[in-house]
């Protein structure tokens, strides 16, 4: 893929590897790439620094696509990616960003991304584990498109209260899921004012030969430490944030995984452009109805993380699992374990208590309101 | 003189009272421990069986009784504050007594030069 070369077990490297390694980074294998877990703090003051100062994340394993229409006519563009996600993308707006999910026939989800309107094209950034299938759906679906998937193209989150101050005019005018072109420190950009960490900050991808002169010059700032991929997982925890392939995947609904707020009316039944995606007609009736099962948030008593996998019962004394963890782990912000997972929609109100099995003991773990932390964005 | 086990534990001996913890390395390679859960004074312990239990930001592991004993006394301050252990891992941040059955036992673990070639 593109300038990433592959190391000996046969992983990827993102054109910020050497710079993981000079840092001192512990590097593991994730979605066939080889990236940092953690730096020399470790995680729980990663965590903390990005929530209160400003984190770097190296996020270029993700996947950037790009899709013009033949036509040249961007809503021909927007119209064609509306056949594979339930979304408004004919009324996004040039220069805002959305989220959004492809879904399959049977209504479960097949990768979550963020779609741009970058008024000549669209942009689209979908998860590294899913951007080949991602590129070959968009192919094949969109026939009256170009599809070029950005291997040439690195991709930065600047995250926390002080991104915004670090990269300073340029970005002054970005408002929440707005999009720009602009220079940093000399480097023509793209950036979004977006994350995955609820705080306010921005992702910025960027030519991958720029990657890592620009990654030192953030880094220079005394604010901005090096965060890796642990502290990613527990800052968008705490947010409420799906993990494509642990909290939603391709048998989980939209309804079910509590993304309706996601689906705009346009799509929804009596809309302008009602259906006309996979899986339309279940997840349609779910909107309507409510789907069987919900994600929720999960607080456990004492200081032990319930993982993702642990089943959940109704009652202590309950031997009938009725749900699973999908997501868990020590939020270092709340300072208490949090985690997600499904239950039975009957279970989902905030403050049930159900219990959880751990270790072969049980714990009371009380259905909770997401997020865990506040959301911090400049709308 | 400390010894040390293949599981990434450090004793030391007072009489026939071993202290008993988790291993500088141990902890770098855990990361951030977040919860632990120490045994009961007075429980009887074999050789291998699991005594505690530790929680990093990444996952779960447990830590094996080193040698056959009665459990004595526990650090609670750990279960309180399990960053004690990232802090200070072959001090402050022990983990529990262990009167041994047989102090010879002790003797025939591991020495600190033994234990850094198992993990070199």
């Amino acid at each position: 893929m593109g300038r990433a070369v592959t190391d000996t077990q046969g992983l990827r490297r993102t054109p910020l590897h050497a710079l993981h390694v000079e840092l001192g980074a512990r590097m593991t294998g994730f979605a066939g790439y080889d990236m940092p877990l953690n730096y020399g703090p470790g995680v729980m003051k990663e965590h903390v620094h990005t929530r209160t100062q400003a984190g770097l994340f190296d996020v270029s394993h993700m996947g950037q696509i790009e899709i013009r229409a033949r036509s040249g006519r961007t809503q021909e563009a927007a119209l064609a990616l509306e056949r594979l996600v339930p979304m408004d993308i004919l009324g996004l707006k040039e220069g805002r960003q959305r989220y959004a999910f492809f879904t399959n026939e049977s209504g479960g989800i097949e990768d979550d991304l963020m779609v741009t309107n970058r008024g000549d094209h669209l942009f689209l950034v979908v998860n590294a584990a899913c951007k080949e299938a991602d590129a070959d759906r968009l192919i094949e679906g969109l026939t009256e498109c170009d599809v070029t998937v950005r291997t040439d193209r690195a991709l930065l989150a600047l995250q926390g209260p002080r991104a915004a101050e670090v990269l300073g005019d340029a970005v002054a005018d970005l408002k929440f899921m707005d999009v720009a072109e602009v220079e940093i420190a000399g480097h023509p950009c793209l950036v979004s004012r977006s994350g995955y960490t609820g705080e306010d900050g921005f992702e910025i991808s960027v030519a991958d030969i720029g990657a890592d002169a620009l990654a030192k010059t953030l880094l220079a700032h005394e604010a901005v430490e090096p965060i890796g991929l642990g502290a990613r997982d527990s800052l968008r925890l705490e947010a409420g944030l799906c993990l494509y392939g642990s909290d939603i995947d391709s048998e989980t609904s939209p309804v079910e995984a509590a993304l309706e707020w996601a689906i705009q009316k346009s799509r929804r039944s009596g809309g302008a452009r009602a259906g006309g995606f996979p899986g339309a007609a279940r997840i349609l009736k779910e909107l309507d109805e409510g789907a069987s099962r919900r994600r929720v948030g999960l607080s456990a008593s004492g200081r032990a993380p319930i993982r993702a996998g642990t089943p959940l019962f109704a009652s202590d004394d309950s031997d009938e699992a009725i749900g699973t963890v999908t997501s868990g782990a020590f939020g270092p912000t709340v300072e208490a374990p949090v985690a997600m997972g499904y239950v039975p929609a009957d279970m989902a109100e905030p403050g049930t208590v159900l219990s959880a099995e751990l270790r072969g003991k049980r714990v009371a773990a009380e259905v909770a309101k997401l997020p865990f932390t506040p959301a911090n964005f400049k709308r | 003189m400390l010894r040390f086990t293949e599981d990434h534990e450090w004793l030391s001996l007072d009489g026939d009272v071993a202290t008993v913890g988790i291993t500088a390395h141990a902890t770098e390679q855990l990361g951030d421990l977040v919860f632990v859960e120490l045994p009961e004074v007075g429980k009887e312990l074999a050789k291998g069986d699991a005594a505690a239990v530790v929680e990093s930001v990444k996952a779960a592991s447990d830590v094996y009784a080193p040698l056959d004993g009665e459990v004595t006394e526990v650090n609670e301050a750990i279960v309180e504050t399990p960053e004690k252990v990232n802090e200070d891992p072959q001090g402050a941040g022990w983990f529990f007594k262990l009167k041994l059955k047989d102090t010879a036992a002790f003797e025939a673990l591991m020495d600190e030069a033994a234990y850094q070639a198992h993990i070199d």
